[in-house]
């Protein structure tokens, strides 16, 4: 991640402040800050209290809780940045920025004071912190309220509604909204299979009440560069469900918000984005695919298992993906994505449909590309794009095998999955009926274990298949981006090179008009002539500036890929160790049974 | 013990201890007679055990020698027990299986074909697996043939059997040919009316409790026993092949790691390691499992069988005895023939009463013995479990510790 000095905030217009101190901010972000939920109990902020308590009504009307505020933020940039430089200057104890931001709410008072909060950029906890600890006058506060604390931003699905104690399936996404929606509807609250025979209890943010934890955790959909100032969390608790975007970038108009989406939104949004950012050279990470066969059966209202986990996985995929793209500076900045993440109705992205118009134009243009890029051959003066093409092309050729091989894996643990349950009923029936009473008591032992097993095995499926086997698609996708981003630069090359001979081609006409001697049509030629000059020199800066940009993206990529790639795969190894623990104490409670045979 | 899940070389033979390999049986081996196979010899088509015997009894010329038997022939050494009638009451250790190499076989020859597919090192290591493979296999029936030999050895009746000491000592060929067409048709027909017979026959009501008993008892059991080998075989060969999957994906991520010497292909190279020794492991633990769970229950599967065909012998006996004792009957009554049905049902009384008693010895005999083999084999399951747990878990906490000081 370039650092924060390179790093310029976003570029709004007509601000005159100087524009690194924003970025100073954002360094000291991760430790400290004022705690958003004690802030609205807090009496001096009340009014400008993101309205929470007021908020949860609004959440459930699902209003976006932009609506208590009045202005956007495009409009009041100036003045945004002017309270954030007062806060900046005033000591950063909690109470004092905030009764600053109070005193300083003159003009742009009627704004949402809300979007101030980012001015306690150091101030703002990670949320972690406030989740851990429910005690937060603000929690019980906001609890009093509305049963449920408040959902600081959602980014939901309209999948059918989950369940209320775990919030989610294995990867628990928010729910409150179905939850309410269920309530509104009249319906009861509903469970998902794995807390089905669970009391209700009230378990620590990041436990789940299945014991599943380590997949539990929830996702840190967390913008790694706390440069952006923007930590967007998604964890996991029955209080706080959850996709929490909270920010402090003045650009977002309320602290924290929450938005429904569906999938053809996501899909609209990156066509929106590869179209504009793409001609930079920026590498826009693609969105999941389609996939018939899964949403007709989701539609259908199969309730078997296979649609349950399309739907988990489709949701892990979107979260990854929206994580992507809001810890990617550029794009972060972009409009789309802030439209993406705020506004409460997207109009519908209809050319996402495949069979759309807008669908048939890009199969046709994707064609002409792929010949266009194969009848011209760019001619490289540098080496090194030539050469990181080639590495990207192997990567993602070998990623291609290992992926194949992890999938069997995956079936093959699911295979060993039922086969090892079918055993255990077997060996109990065994042990049933055998007449010796200390083997019997070890055979139903032993189916017990086995039973277990399967338990262990089911887990280590889903972690295979969750964590390495997409890690390893999301990559080959990416990748794929990759590639996407030199095609670019190739285009920009052929755009340079066409009007190059575009020029040539009016120098020559102006000759012949020369020649010719026809003053009139001359005059317009030279006009032409000078236009399409003017257009050269543009296409080659084009040319140049997208080259410098698809290095320093390559570059991010690689690193970001490496530590991605790590972690994922240390947690990985870290469930396969748990389960092995596990499967230790399993053996271990059976072995004195199996000795008590007399 | 024999097996000790999968040796890296053939080393069949170096095997140390030469005591009573006998993997489900519990056997008190005496000095009169010990049985092993101490060789054998895979051709193509056939395996060639060498059988060794030491013995002190006078009836054999020497103290101890050795002859080279095949399938066939412990086939043909079964059968003759099952077919004397004075073995009737008797439990006849059951039959080794064929030995089998035809899924082995056509592994190595769809390596073979996909050779040029491969990298050479993928095809090394796939061979090495494939050969363990087969020499597992082969271990496994040679494993087979020496506890039923041994088993035969320690009953008290059978050894004394004169086919028993030929099939031991009796250096050339026994040309026994395996059963031509029409012998093995005989076979089938014999089989249907053994089982339509042995339904007849069940029907009867037992006089005797204990049989009674233990006949509904046999009967539950081994169909619940086919079941859970059944099952038992599906589940360890998906466990197989997901351990295969694993080397797989070692090999895949050594050659992403070999790509560069950056960070993370160093990183890729670790992992790979891991994988690869994580595999070994669990292709260990589903070995043992193999042995030691699906072993047990495929050979109590035989010996139920084998038990209830005693039963099924007992009961054609008690048929026969109150047939006969109604010929009697009729024949006094007719006053015709009363010798020889006198005689006759004599027979019959005695032979019934011969199989009874050892009938009743014989369960009680296999209870225990199961009871024993059941508690051994669960007990080495679950220590081998632990152990390959334990070494995979060390594994793995060394490998998340060396990965995670390097990031």
């Amino acid at each position: 991640m370039a650092s924060s000095a390179d790093r310029n905030p976003p570029p709004f217009p007509a601000s005159e402040e100087p524009q690194p101190e924003l970025s100073d901010m954002a360094e000291g972000d991760s430790d400290e800050g004022e705690d958003i939920f004690v802030s609205n109990s807090h009496p001096a902020s009340v009014s400008r209290g993101v309205s929470q308590p007021e908020e949860p009504a609004d959440l459930f009307s699902e209003e976006a809780t932009t609506t208590a505020k009045p202005n956007g933020v495009h409009s009041d940039d100036d003045d945004l940045f002017a309270e954030a430089q007062a806060d900046l200057s005033s000591d950063p104890s909690s109470d004092s920025t905030r009764k600053d931001l109070s005193s300083s709410s003159g003009p742009p008072s009627a704004r949402s004071p809300a979007a101030l909060q980012p001015t306690s950029l150091e101030q703002v906890p990670p949320l972690t912190k406030l989740l851990r600890n429910p005690q937060t006058p603000a929690g019980n506060h906001l609890h009093r309220h509305l049963r449920l604390p408040v959902p600081i931003c959602h980014v939901l699905f309209l999948f059918k509604p989950k369940c209320l104690n775990c919030f989610g399936f294995r990867f628990c996404i928010n729910v409150a909204l179905c939850v309410a929606a269920g309530r509104r509807r009249g319906q009861g609250y509903f469970r998902c299979g794995c807390c089905c025979h669970q009391p209700r209890e009230s378990r620590r943010w990041d436990e789940c009440i299945c014991g599943l934890q380590s997949i539990h955790q929830g996702v840190y959909f967390k913008a790694l560069m706390f440069n952006s100032g923007c930590e967007v969390l998604c964890s996991h608790s029955p209080s706080f469900p959850r996709v929490l975007l909270q920010t402090s970038l003045p650009m977002f108009k309320s602290k924290a918000f929450t938005a429904r989406r569906r999938f053809s939104d996501f899909l609209g949004l990156y066509e929106k984005l590869s179209a504009k950012q793409s001609l930079h050279g920026c590498i826009i990470p693609p969105p999941p695919e389609k996939s018939v066969v899964g949403m007709t059966k989701v539609k259908v209202g199969m309730d078997d298992p296979s649609s349950v986990e399309f739907v988990e996985k489709r949701r892990a995929a979107l979260e990854r993906y929206l994580q992507r793209i809001v810890s990617h500076p550029l794009l972060l900045q972009d409009p789309d994505v802030r439209e993406f993440l705020e506004r409460d109705d997207l109009p519908r992205a209809v050319n996402t449909q495949a069979l759309s118009g807008a669908g048939f134009l890009k199969m046709i243009t994707k064609a002409s590309d792929a010949v266009s890029k194969m009848t011209i051959k760019m001619n490289e003066s540098d080496t090194w794009f030539e050469d990181k093409f080639q590495e990207v092309d192997m990567e993602e050729q070998q990623l291609r095998k290992l992926h194949a091989v992890v999938d069997s894996l995956v079936n093959h643990r699911k295979e060993l999955c039922m086969n090892t349950a079918v055993f255990a009923k077997s060996m109990a029936m065994l042990g049933n009926s055998e007449d010796n009473t200390a083997l019997s008591r070890a055979l139903s032992q032993l189916a017990e274990v086995e039973d277990k097993m399967e338990q262990l095995h089911q887990e280590q499926a889903g972690s295979d298949f969750f964590i390495f086997a997409e890690l390893l698609a999301d990559y080959i996708r990416l990748l794929g981006a990759v590639r996407g981003c030199f095609d670019q630069r190739v285009r920009a090359w052929q755009r340079w090179q066409e009007a190059q001979s575009t020029l040539q081609k009016k120098r020559e006409a102006e000759a012949k008009l020369l020649w010719a001697n026809k003053p009139d049509k001359l005059q317009q030629a030279k006009e032409e002539i000078a236009e399409w000059e003017a257009k050269v020199t543009q296409y080659e800066r084009d040319f140049d500036r997208i080259g410098m940009t698809v290095r320093k993206e390559v570059l991010r990529f690689e690193k970001e890929k490496a530590k991605d790639f790590k972690s994922q795969i240390i947690k990985y190894l870290e469930a396969m160790l748990q389960s092995q623990q596990r499967l230790i104490k399993f053996w271990e409670a059976f072995l004195p049974e199996a000795k008590a045979i007399a | 013990m024999m097996q000790e899940g999968l040796d890296d070389g053939p080393d069949f033979l170096s095997e140390e201890d030469r005591g009573p390999r006998a993997v489900n049986v519990d056997l008190e081996m005496d000095a009169t007679l010990q049985v092993d196979i101490s060789d054998a010899l895979s051709e193509r088509d056939k395996v060639k055990f060498t059988v060794h015997t030491k013995s002190t009894l006078p009836n054999f010329k020497q103290n101890e020698f050795s002859v080279v038997r095949q399938h066939e022939e412990f086939i043909w050494l079964h059968d003759s027990f099952v077919e004397n009638e004075d073995y009737a009451g008797y439990i006849i250790p059951p039959a080794p299986p064929r030995p089998d190499f035809d899924a082995s076989r056509e592994k190595l020859q769809k390596l073979g074909e996909g050779e040029g597919s491969m990298t050479k090192e993928e095809f090394t290591k796939m061979k090495q697996e494939l050969e363990a493979e087969y020499l597992a296999i082969f271990k496994k029936t040679v494993a087979m043939h020496e506890v039923f030999l041994c088993r035969v050895a320690a009953h008290p009746i059978l050894r004394k059997d004169l086919n028993f000491h030929v099939f031991l000592e009796y250096n050339q060929d026994l040309s026994v040919r395996g059963k031509n067409k029409k012998e093995k048709l005989e076979d089938f027909f014999k089989n249907v009316v053994k089982s339509a017979d042995g339904v007849l026959v069940a029907g009867v009501k037992d006089v005797d409790d204990f049989f009674e008993h233990e006949k509904t008892f046999l009967l539950e059991y081994h169909n619940r026993v086919k079941d859970a080998s059944a099952k038992c075989d599906r589940m360890i060969r998906s466990h197989k092949n997901a351990a295969d999957d694993m080397n797989r994906i070692a090999s895949s991520l050594y050659t992403l790691g070999t790509q560069d010497s950056t960070d993370l292909c160093k990183f890729f190279l670790k992992v790979s390691e891991l994988f690869e020794k994580t595999r070994k492991i669990e292709a260990r633990v589903a070995a043992d499992e193999d042995l030691k769970l699906a072993d047990l229950l495929k050979y109590y599967l035989r010996e139920s069988q084998a038990a209830k065909d005693l039963l099924y012998r007992r009961s054609r006996g008690l048929v026969d005895y109150e047939n006969a004792n109604k010929a009697l009957d009729k024949a006094r009554a007719k006053n015709r023939d009363v010798l020889q049905a006198e005689t006759n049902q004599q027979l019959c009384c005695h032979k019934f009463e011969k199989i009874s008693e050892s009938a009743k010895q014989e369960l009680i005999d296999f209870k225990t013995r199961r009871v024993a083999a059941f508690r051994k084999n669960l007990v080495e399951l679950a220590e081998l479990e632990l152990k390959h747990a334990k070494g995979n878990l060390q594994l793995l906490q060394s490998c998340v510790g060396v990965l995670k000081g390097n990031t």
